[in-house]
């Protein structure tokens, strides 16, 4: 606090020293968001190698092992270097912003969260220079591929994950702190925007499974070089304990990369449809019942190693239930259309989008909970198609609408809203061209994380690979419009969206570089 | 006349068949059916999964799409402003559940009959390998002889590396397919020589992982004689991708006397170990092992890929000391992917390779290996 | 809020948090003991976790069940390994010896290591060892063979349903590590 209070009314300081001691809550925002689109398109990047291989049958481009290599950097840099950093970035922008606070709660550790994420994957992503090559083994690692028959880059990967594991815990605990400490008078728990809600259920969330992550990282550590047996079965050890460690971590990890969204969309769709949002408190019960149940539903990834009848029931029926709180959200979503006045600028198509195909995912994922069938289901395209269309439609095309919503509050400027819809509609079209083909190759019996496939499984295969490129082309038209944005456009008035509610448009467009130095009128926040 | 537009229509009618099974081959949508009851119960379990999500789906969205099209500003649309009901939200708390519940039973009941492994008449042991399946079948008593072997994919690396045109069943082909009679309960004990891989036919819906150090239990009971194929759904490493499953379900005759007929393969086997072969059929018989056992890691002209992987093209050992060369495949080297291949290949075939990488690739030491040799290290080893 | 300073009271929730990180840190390696427990309990992966019974049971003689025994060899071991009898039929309660046979065909000396596994896993809580050489460290000079023993009986209140079960053994070459035997049963 005492910190930030020296700096207060002056401007940044000027060239790149601005950028590495930043500990202001927007510039370190901005510099999550620029580092997650880089991220974004490095692992697009190798997405479409894979894709390229998989456009025909036989090897073309490239050796099995370059192809494992590229599935696991794809997962790992997505994962840990593009939708994570993206809703963090998404925090340090808008939560102070939205809770009417000066700055965040310890901005130098802010700043220190940043900065060390470049190193953790410049460390990952220098693996693929290396004579061994980077990790191949999947982004869920699994005992004992990725220990005893790993490549010796595996200890790269596991200080990576470890640098990856603190700045996350590092910003959290950030998150909490601000939230419930720097609150203007007035604004109450339950009067805070959603996204502060889902955030503050998200930070808890990261704060208990990050440091499993690290345990179970460091456990890999030793049995490697420590000559422990952890997950060797030669010394009593067991692999199996490795997926629930892992997955004890894994499961909440999957809900952190979708709750945020929850809050984007919830913000979204009331401006659009120019009405409040309909059950505001279930909304807030239905996140924290997601939140509670991601921790007794991690087996559910597990059914085929062969468990116990009765853990795999209570696994399944754990799972069924997390349909109940998630069908309110999206039974919330719909009823917050219905009788509205609605417009269709680009964050309401990402978000109308999100709601569709995110559920769409859902019902997938409802699928794939009912054990018996998860034998036929498991480890085949239908889970890839399943979990892409939660995180690419779903936590991706969240990240996107915010980023048009908020877009001219940043930048004091209206993005170009021809070239967003284009953006828009090319991307949708795109992900469904390439992901919606993979159920049917999934339940045809395709495995995931083949380089190559039986005949039958062509066709859906070039078809899929088609929309990949279509989809990872479309992106640059998102850097496109924020470029352009950034440097120039119709000057954004403070409100910006005609339906938009909420202490950050009140602010002027582009938001001062320090904001809230005193509280807001407490007048000016109402119930969300 | 007649009989000629009888034979337009036969053969219009035959080609459309022709013409729909190919493009359902090619164009296949949903899960097998299968042809066990567990894979039929799997699949109507799926289907009714399947259409609830779609009801749901056409409620949800279609309320959505209303909306979206009536409730519009550019239509002249005028917020309403409620913003919650608790009785709505009750109801749309409690229907779901009660759906759930509705998919619940049938999945517990069907994941209970899959479960029940017991009263099985034949047990075989399936065991993964990087990057092939082992099948032994469990015997009764020592004094059988016992059926066991490896089956490892026989799809030719030229196709993979698209020098030849692609089978029809490209990439789930083996060697030696497993066999098991129909109408049989057959148990299988799944576990793994190394990492994690998966033994998967979607035909029985059967999928259970092989863990290395546990067993896992699974069964099945085919009703129809067929080929059935599926391919290993774990990670399990390079050449992940390609290590299918194929089993061949029979008639109990026909099991019955190929099963015989393996019991007599590994007598000659055992017995052939002491023929004395010729230059020419060692060096034949040893490339077919090679290429099937050897290739993945020494690379077809072998090069290897160092450093996992060694070359054998000018390798020391390859053409140092014979007897050294002989033990190293026996026995392997610990530490190092190379295994030890004294149990897994006949006295014959260790000759054989052991020729044939001994006069291939630029080496030239002129060795011609015989299965007795082998066999006096392995014994002697032993 | 109370009566402390903003500082003070970011200071308090930070420390709350982060001794909830490294409590949960914690908690991942309590996941390994833990998990050694419910699979003691209810015999998760068929780990047998070298339990031995006290007292010897009196046989029930109208029940017959087959015990078949399977031998693996991991990855690298290259003895010799297999069980003198593939399987057994015995009462619950009836005391039974069987052996493995096992030899080192290697030109040096080596360690194995056995661990032991049962199918169906439920059954592995009835299927009591007395003697058993699962989790021991096995020397073998070269060449050397030997016959290793299991005495075991299987509990009579196993479930009626299974009437066979599967005793497997996987051979690892521990050659190179370093535990003591007391360390891996500890485990």
């Amino acid at each position: 606090m005492s910190a930030s209070h020296d700096d207060h009314h002056h401007g940044p300081a000027k060239g790149l020293t601005r950028w590495l001691y930043t500990t202001n809550h927007k510039d370190i925002g901005s510099l999550y968001l620029w580092f997650s689109f880089a991220m974004f398109l490095l692992g697009g990047t190798f997405a479409m190698v894979i894709r390229a291989e998989l456009f025909q049958p036989g090897l073309q481009l490239v050796e099995p092992n370059f192809f494992n290599q590229m599935t696991t950097m794809h997962g790992l840099v997505m994962v840990f270097g593009a939708v994570m950093p993206a809703f963090v970035g998404l925090a340090n922008w808008l939560i102070p912003m939205m809770i009417g606070a000066p700055d965040m709660a310890l901005p130098r550790m802010n700043n220190w969260s940043f900065w060390i994420l470049p190193f953790a994957f410049a460390m990952l992503s220098s693996t693929l220079f290396m004579d061994a090559g980077a990790p191949n083994f999947g982004w869920t690692f699994y005992a004992p591929l990725s220990t005893t028959y790993a490549p010796s880059t595996v200890t790269f990967f596991i200080f990576a994950i470890h640098i990856m594991g603190a700045s996350s815990i590092m910003g959290s605990i950030n998150i909490i702190a601000t939230v419930l400490n720097m609150r203007a008078p007035g604004m109450t728990l339950m009067k805070m925007p959603l996204f502060v809600w889902t955030w503050l259920i998200t930070a808890y969330l990261l704060i208990a499974v990050m440091p499993v992550l690290a345990g179970v990282v460091t456990m890999m550590l030793f049995d490697i070089h420590f000559g422990t047996s952890f997950f060797n079965a030669a010394g009593g050890g067991d692999p199996v304990l490795f997926q629930h460690v892992f997955w004890f971590f894994g499961h909440p990890e999957v809900y952190i990369m979708i709750l945020p969204a929850f809050g984007i969309v919830s913000a979204i769709i009331p401006t659009f449809a120019r009405k409040r949002l309909f059950g505001y408190d279930s909304m807030v019960y239905a996140t924290a019942s997601i939140a509670f149940l991601s921790f007794i539903v991690w087996a559910h990834h597990m059914f085929t190693v062969g468990m116990p009848i009765a853990g795999e029931l209570f696994f399944m029926y754990a799972t069924m239930l997390i349909a109940v709180p998630t069908g309110v959200k999206v039974f919330n979503w719909v009823a917050t259309m219905f009788r509205g006045s609605m417009t269709f600028e680009t964050p309401m198509l990402f978000a109308i989008a999100f709601v569709v195909l995110f559920t769409m995912g859902g019902f997938t994922g409802l699928m794939l909970a009912i054990t018996p069938a998860d034998f036929q289901y498991h480890d085949t395209y239908f889970v890839v198609a399943h979990f892409h269309y939660v995180l690419v439609p779903g936590a991706i095309f969240s990240i996107m609408a915010a980023t048009y919503y908020w877009l001219p509050k940043w930048t004091g400027h209206m993005y170009d809203e021809r070239l967003g819809k284009l953006h828009f509609w090319l991307s949708f079209i795109g992900v469904n061209v390439l992901f919606f083909p993979q159920h049917f190759l999934g339940l045809a019996g395709m495995p995931r994380r083949i380089p190559d496939y039986a005949l039958q499984f062509a066709d859906f295969n070039w078809i899929s690979s088609i929309g990949g490129f279509l989809f990872g082309a479309s992106q640059l038209i998102l850097l496109v419009v924020v470029i352009k944005c950034v440097k120039g456009g119709k000057k954004a008035t403070p409100q910006v969206w005609e339906g938009a509610q909420g202490l950050e448009w009140t602010l002027d467009s582009p938001a001062p570089y320090h904001t809230f130095a005193t509280p807001p009128d407490p007048k000016l926040i109402h119930a969300q | 006349m007649l009989p000629k537009a009888k034979l337009w229509l036969s053969l219009i009618g035959a080609a459309t068949i022709l013409f729909s099974t190919q493009i359902q081959a090619a164009w296949e949508l949903n899960m097998p059916r299968g042809v066990t009851q567990i894979s039929r119960d799997t699949y109507d379990l799926h289907m009714q999964i399947l259409w609830w999500c779609v009801a749901i789906g056409v409620v949800v969205f279609g309320a959505m799409l209303w909306s979206i099209i009536n409730h519009r500003k550019s239509k002249g649309a005028v917020a309403a402003t409620f913003h919650e009901s608790t009785k709505v939200e009750i109801i749309w708390t409690i229907i779901p559940f009660v759906i759930l519940i509705l998919m619940a039973i049938p999945a517990t009941r069907v994941l209970t009959e899959a479960y029940d492994s017991s009263e099985s008449e034949i047990d075989i042991q399936v065991t993964g390998y990087q990057w092939r399946w082992e099948y032994r079948y469990l015997r009764k008593d020592s004094d059988e002889e016992e059926v066991s072997f490896y089956s490892i994919l026989s799809t030719p690396r030229d196709q993979i590396n698209n020098q030849l045109p692609k089978d029809e069943t490209y990439l789930l082909d083996v060697d030696n397919p497993l066999v098991i009679p129909i109408n049989t309960k057959v148990r299988f004990l799944v576990t793994s020589n190394d990492v994690i891989h998966a033994w998967w036919v979607p035909d029985f819906a059967v999928k259970r992982d092989a863990i290395p150090g546990f067993i896992n239990e699974i069964w099945t009971i085919v009703e129809e004689p067929g080929i059935y194929r599926g391919q290993c759904a774990e990670l399990c490493g390079i050449e992940h991708g390609f290590m299918p499953v194929v089993v061949h379900a029979v008639e109990q005759e026909e099991y019955d006397a190929w099963y015989a007929a393996k019991q007599d393969e590994a007598r000659v086997a055992r017995e052939m170990a002491n023929n004395v072969v010729t230059m020419s059929e060692s060096l034949e018989a040893g490339e077919q092992v090679y290429n099937t056992t050897c290739i993945g890691c020494h690379q077809p002209n072998g090069t290897g890929l160092p450093p996992a992987f060694p070359a054998l093209a000018g390798s020391s050992v390859v053409n140092g000391d014979l007897e050294a060369n002989i033990n190293l495949l026996i026995n392997g080297v610990p530490g190092t992917a190379m295994a030890a291949f004294g149990r897994q290949l006949t006295p014959v075939q260790l000759a054989a390779v052991v020729t044939y990488i001994r006069n291939s690739f630029g080496n030239a030491t002129g060795d011609l290996v015989q299965p007795a040799a082998v066999n006096t290290l392995i014994q002697a080893a032993q | 809020m109370r009566n402390e300073s903003p500082a003070a009271s970011t200071i308090r929730i930070v420390k709350r948090l982060l001794l909830v990180v490294v409590g949960m840190f914690g908690f991942g390696f309590a996941m390994v003991p833990m998990y050694d427990v419910i699979c003691d309990i209810t015999g998760l992966n068929g780990k047998t976790s070298g339990r031995y019974a006290e007292a010897e049971p009196a046989p029930v003689e109208d029940r017959k069940i087959t015990v078949q025994f399977m031998a693996q060899n991991s990855e690298g071991m290259s003895w010799y390994f297999e069980p003198n009898d593939p399987q057994v039929t015995v009462s619950p309660g009836e005391v039974k010896v069987v052996s493995y046979k096992v030899r080192n065909p290697n030109a040096f000396a080596m360690v194995g290591q056995a661990i032991p596994s049962v199918a169906p896993n439920e059954a592995a809580q009835y299927l009591m060892k007395l003697e058993c050489f699962c989790f021991q460290e096995q020397p073998l000079a070269p060449g050397e063979e030997v016959d290793m023993a299991i005495r075991f009986f299987v509990d009579e209140n196993i479930p009626e349903k299974i009437t066979k079960l599967t005793l497997s053994y996987s051979l690892f070459d521990i050659t190179d590590y370093e535990i003591s035997g007391d360390e891996i049963t500890a485990r």
